[in-house]
């Protein structure tokens, strides 16, 4: 712990003397004292010679103290340092005003209409720069399927694996819970009319066609659109990107195509194969609370689904594959400078693919009822 | 004659006994034995995976011990108890490879984040002593409002070395310090580290392959390799030392023009 005391030099000067530890852990107690007394003497000394430790804060605060009186038009000096506490008080030179320490927000109306604007022109900007990540991508998908580009099985059979494949189990539990709740809940109404029967109809219906897709493309899109934001934005960060671009590889057919091909196909699958799930866990509930037999259960499923449920269904999952992958390569590509960067679009990519995926689904919904598929 | 091991009565800041690291069933580091003078630049140089960077973390905490002791101004540096490497931190800054700043804070927020752990001072004073701290390391003070990702790879690594001497600590890791730096900013970044630690009394403990930083501002040299330090001691006598990996290292044309420079 330093010490300090005020004094008269011989020439009429005020004297500072300090003694002790002039360190950081005590900087604001020593910056206060020396401050106390305005520049009143014609001029100041501070004397050092009592000091043990010094380090740069408490030289911040020595040399800063003398600017200060210099710059009233007073002269200062400082005595009586060794040599190496001489040295760093000298190595600070004239201390640089405190700069702003966050960027200089300014008049706070100005700048929230600023913020405003600048949110509008940066989301035309990402519509613009989707619509051409849309395109390339587009374009280089037809030049794989016309066989004027390499398709890269390896990728696209990785990325199948940890976007299908691993994805299974957590599925198939998903599906079978929802089916079961649907189940339960529909028999409970049903029950009013004494139509429980008809439970069947709500099960098989609802989850080939709407339910077993739609959960199965929101588990996916928080699962594997949120993997190809993050790979992919990182992999930008580390100029991985850049570094295939150089070597003359498109990142687009390394990177996007295999996951939009993965994706797409897998959805198709695990729509599938979630749909069954669903149904199973229906016909436990009828099997359990509704006393049908599964034999009773599979040959009431055959006659109230029709096939039309199954191919809408079907027809619907590989598009919102497509759309899950899309959004999370396109967001992974868009990240630039930080690890913060990284999570916002992470972030996005899940919200807007899960977004997007249910207005293609209103979309779908009224699009094959207008064409009759009831 | 060049022991990594200093004798009983010297005033050691770090010192490194019997350290064994490994990754699954391979060892890197075989009873690895160091010390570090009080005060002293200590330089350790060895072939790339050798390690380098797992001693520092290891040192440091960041890298499960298999066995060994490691010590720091007399206390266990592998003590778990909270309460002792929380303290044992505020001895100790540390300069990562890239700078390891904090990307969402800017370059003065992140100098001010162990003032703020740490101690409790006024704004006014943290935002002084940041903008003196970052023009003791050669930053432009308009630096300070700028982020991380703004920054050139050079500026990053004075910011980070800034935020490292915020609480100007009495020992100082740096990993690499001037790898990647311009030879006048490698220069400029010798000089600085060299005049802290005269004026500090800083123990400075750093990695570099710079032969330039070896030569200009390291006291002594450690040679890692074998999993143990082979050799420890000035430029000089490790250049006399009998192993080829040392030899090749200071004998070569690099290493020959550095102390040719010097000399």
């Amino acid at each position: 712990m330093g010490s300090m005391s005020w004094a008269k030099a011989e020439d009429g000067c005020a004297l500072a003397r300090l003694s002790g530890r002039l360190t950081i852990d005590d900087v604001a107690t020593l910056a206060a004292d020396l401050a106390a007394t305005p520049p009143a003497a014609p001029g100041l000394v501070i004397d050092l010679a009592g000091v043990t430790a010094i380090d740069t804060a408490g030289a911040w605060a020595v040399n800063s103290t003398a600017m200060l009186w210099q710059a009233a038009g007073h002269s200062a000096r400082i005595t009586g340092a060794a040599p190496a506490i001489d040295r760093l008080v000298q190595s600070l030179q004239a201390p640089p005003p405190p700069m702003p320490v966050r960027p200089d927000p300014g008049n706070p109306v100005l700048a929230r209409v600023a913020r405003v604007g600048a949110a509008l022109i940066h989301q035309a900007r990402n519509i613009g720069a989707f619509l051409a990540f849309l395109g390339q991508t587009l374009q280089v998908l037809g030049g794989t399927l016309t066989g004027r580009r390499r398709l890269r099985w390896h990728a696209v059979v990785h990325q199948a694996e940890a976007v299908g494949v691993n994805a299974l189990g957590i599925i198939a539990l998903l599906l079978f819970l929802v089916g079961l709740v649907v189940a339960q809940q529909g028999a409970v109404q049903l029950r009013q009319f004494g139509a429980e029967v008809f439970t069947v109809n709500l099960i098989g219906r609802a989850t080939t066609r709407e339910l077993g897709i739609l959960l199965t493309a929101i588990m996916v899109a928080g699962r594997s659109g949120s993997a190809f934001a993050a790979q992919i934005g990182s992999m930008k960060l580390n100029q991985e990107v850049d570094a295939l671009k150089t070597i003359g590889l498109d990142p687009i057919e390394v990177l996007v195509v295999p996951r939009v091909i993965a994706c797409s196909l897998m959805l198709l699958g695990l729509a599938f194969y979630g749909g069954l799930w669903a149904l199973v866990g229906g016909g436990l509930f009828a099997w359990v609370d509704l006393k049908m037999p599964p034999s009773a259960y599979v040959t009431r499923l055959q006659e109230v689904i029709m096939m039309s449920d199954f191919v809408v269904g079907m027809i619907k999952a590989p598009v919102f594959g497509f759309i899950i992958a899309l959004m999370g390569c396109f967001q992974g590509m868009q990240v630039t400078g930080n690890a913060e960067s990284v999570g916002q679009r992470t972030t996005q990519a899940v919200v807007e693919a899960i977004f997007v995926v249910i207005v293609f689904d209103a979309f779908f919904a009224v699009f094959f009822s207008t064409l009759g598929y009831n | 004659m060049l022991s990594p091991t200093l004798p009983d009565g010297e005033d050691v800041a770090l010192r490194i006994r019997g350290l064994v690291t490994g990754f699954g069933d391979q060892l890197l580091h075989k009873g690895l034995d160091l010390d570090v003078r009080r005060g002293e630049v200590l330089g350790l140089v060895g072939g790339s995976g050798s390690g380098k960077s797992v001693l520092l973390r290891a040192i440091i905490g960041l890298q499960p011990v298999r066995a060994g002791h490691v010590e720091i101004f007399g206390q266990n540096a592998l003590d778990p108890d909270p309460v002792l490497r929380r303290a044992l931190r505020r001895q100790w800054g540390v300069l990562f490879q890239d700078g390891a700043l904090f990307s969402g804070l800017t370059v003065s927020e992140n100098i001010q984040v162990p003032m703020r752990e740490y101690l409790r001072l006024p704004e006014s004073i943290m935002a002084a002593l940041s903008t003196a701290r970052l023009r003791q390391v050669g930053l432009p003070p308009d630096a300070c409002p700028k982020y991380p990702s703004e920054l050139s790879g050079g500026m990053r690594k004075r910011a980070g070395l800034a935020r490292a001497l915020a609480l100007d600590p009495p020992l100082l890791f740096l990993d690499e310090p001037t790898a990647g730096l311009d030879p006048i900013s490698a220069a400029a970044f010798d000089t600085l580290v060299r005049l802290l630690a005269d004026t500090l009394g800083l123990t400075l403990f750093l990695i570099t392959h710079d032969l330039d930083t070896l030569v200009s501002i390291c006291d002594r040299v450690a040679v890692l390799g074998e999993g143990r330090v082979l050799a420890c001691g000035t430029v000089d006598e490790l250049r006399r030392f009998n192993h080829p990996w040392v030899q090749q290292y200071f004998g070569g044309p690099r290493g020959r023009a550095a102390i040719g420079k010097q000399a």
